[in-house]
């Protein structure tokens, strides 16, 4: 087991504020909008730079996402900012008509994904926000795991044509990736090599999953650890490679079982690769209020269920 | 095209178009085009500044327009054909499989002359106004103008569209309604009355204009009145009074027409009454 460690916990969406600041500043064709949230997505200083190329759009999503496809036309690169319940289902059909079946290149940056937004409760605690963005013919869909990896992906899409969603979250988690790792849209990234079991997890729940290697690891177990930070398109290469050595595998993430990683990872091993496997994600319900760490315990995706979840799926090889 | 006549004969003859692709097609929307026949040509053969053959989704330095209601489809692409975008021949395929013309506007089949997907309503001004912001960042002099339908002003998303452009000062922009009081389900002030549009839009801070949808003396007059009131610091709007279903009696008028194609009787007696100006395609 590879071992990892940080030296403080930062949240991601700070991560997206700098990685904004920063392409901003290399590439004068990137603007931004944002629906009334820029303190909470960290948008405020691109504002300040740049209060010519950012538009504070006011509460109305829907008209946001309009902005944003006919801001393309004519070279521009929008990043759109809101929490990711308003950046997905809210607006859905504008999404899907007027950016992925039209192909425009805007870049939608949704903030306090999950059940960890807290205490604000299952009205904002979006949990299928993944599903519905991985669905859509032309979507790319990003998922980075800490601060680093999150300022590294908002430089990535801004040059990657098309349309994508990039997901982050509110509260502050571990921050452990290299600064300086370059982070390539659709390569999953093997943290820790093993030979037991896979573990494939998303976001914040890639620590949870290099957490419970090492728990596993004090078992004796030896677990592959992999961040899927791109749900689409899906490294299906490297999972596969993955399981042809571990022979079974478990995926995590913070999201509904439908629709998720734990999804599409189902789907490749399905049709590809027959294989045990075991989700750790919320099942079918909806979120509540509490603390993140709490409703990360209630709802079964700390690491301690990961560790469950592959005890659960070694029995079954 | 700068003669009047002319115009008057392309927009009959894009009227025949329209009523051929959908008898054609036997499926599609003839009332919503018939009653823009002359703002199409008006738009397409003299009032935009625009490149047909040498199309591009950015459209720099030209002017650029959108359809919201992309249910006028039929006449969108009468339009774009004739004024050189694509062969008119291949209007022949409108509604067909494997073709670029699809039941409403979209990018994914590479069709010149359109650049976002449209139909699902409300949509359109919204990308108009980005379009428009892009010129501005752009410094590009080129207009944005944007077709919608009376009873796609019941979408909440227009009216965030409406609050938006005259508060970020987007004065690049023309804004079209075609007021024809009608809908799938009967007249607009059955369905949902839209109360007084005019007042409406000014009290969102937009120039107001009208103007008489099917007289094309009164289209080129509001529509050159409408771009000399642009980069005043407001966004103009006009309403345009059109007849659904004109230049065909028994389409005229009426919801009836709104999404059905004629049968082999029907299409005759449009014919009859759209006579052939500049060739069939």
């Amino acid at each position: 087991m590879r071992e990892y460690t940080y030296t403080e916990k930062k949240d991601t969406r700070s991560g997206f504020g700098l990685g904004l600041l920063e392409i901003g500043r290399l590439n004068p064709d990137v603007v931004a909008l944002c629906a009334d949230l820029t303190g909470s997505l960290n948008m405020g200083a691109f504002r300040d730079e740049f209060p010519n190329r950012f538009f504070q759009v006011g509460i109305a999503e829907a008209n946001m996402m309009g902005l944003a496809a006919g801001l393309t036309i004519g070279g521009k690169i929008p990043f759109t900012g809101t929490f990711a319940n308003f950046s997905t289902g809210r607006v859905y059909d504008q999404i899907r008509q007027s950016i992925a079946y039209s192909n425009k290149n805007v870049k939608i940056c949704a903030s306090h994904a999950g059940i960890t937004l807290g205490e604000d409760g299952a009205t904002h605690q979006i949990l299928e926000d993944i599903g519905m963005m991985r669905m859509l013919p032309h979507m790319t869909v990003v998922v980075p795991c800490d601060h680093n990896q999150t300022k590294a992906a908002t430089l990535a899409v801004a040059n990657y044509p098309g349309p994508v969603y990039l997901r982050f979250g509110r509260p502050k988690v571990p921050n452990f990736t290299d600064p300086s790792q370059p982070f390539e849209i659709g390569k999953a990234i093997i943290l820790s090599e093993g030979s037991d079991a896979s573990i494939f997890a998303t976001g914040h729940l890639v620590w949870e999953a290099i957490e419970a290697g090492r728990e596993l690891y004090k078992k004796g177990i030896s677990a592959e650890i992999i961040n899927i930070h791109t749900i689409k398109p899906l490294d299906i290469k490297s999972i596969i490679q993955s399981v042809s050595k571990t022979g079974c595998a478990v995926t995590a993430e913070e999201h509904q079982m439908n629709g998720g990683l734990g999804d599409a990872v189902s789907q490749v091993l399905a049709v590809s690769h027959p294989a045990p496997l075991e989700l750790v994600a919320v099942n079918d319900r909806f979120g509540e209020s509490g603390k993140p760490a709490e409703l990360m315990k209630k709802y079964g995706l700390d690491a301690s269920n990961i560790v469950q979840a592959v005890m659960r799926v070694l029995k079954r090889k | 095209m700068t003669d009047i006549s002319q115009l008057k004969l392309m927009a009959t003859q894009m009227r025949r178009d329209v009523v051929r692709m959908v008898y054609g097609a036997q499926s599609g929307h003839p009332g919503g085009p018939l009653g823009c026949a002359e703002l199409f040509t008006a738009l397409y053969f003299k009032v935009l500044n625009h490149s047909p053959e040498n199309f591009s989704i950015d459209g720099k330095g030209e002017d650029l327009f959108f359809l919201s209601n992309g249910h006028l489809s039929a006449g969108w692409y009468s339009a774009l054909a004739r004024s050189g975008y694509f062969d008119t021949a291949e209007l022949e395929t409108f509604r067909r499989i494997d073709s670029r013309l699809q039941g409403h506007p979209a990018t994914e089949e590479g069709l010149p002359g359109i650049r976002v997907a449209s139909g699902s309503l409300g949509q359109g001004l919204s990308v108009a106004c980005g379009a428009a912001l892009s010129k501005k960042l752009n410094n590009d002099p080129g207009l944005v103008y944007c077709l919608m339908g009376d009873g796609e002003q019941q979408e909440g998303q227009i009216w965030e569209a409406a609050m938006f452009a005259p508060a970020k000062k987007i004065d690049n922009l023309i804004g079209i309604i075609d007021y024809n009081g009608q809908q799938i389900d009967g007249a607009v002030d059955d369905v949902m009355p839209l109360g007084n549009l005019k007042a409406k839009w000014e009290a969102f801070g937009w120039n107001v204009l009208e103007m008489q949808g099917n007289e094309m003396e009164d289209v080129l007059t509001v529509l050159g009145k409408a771009r000399s009131f642009c980069g005043q610091g407001k966004p103009v709007l006009i309403l345009m009074h059109t007849d659904m279903g004109h230049g065909v009696d028994f389409m005229s008028g009426t919801h009836e027409w709104h999404g059905k194609p004629p049968n082999d009787e029907q299409f005759e007696q449009a014919m009859s009454q759209l006579k052939e100006t500049l060739g069939d395609y």
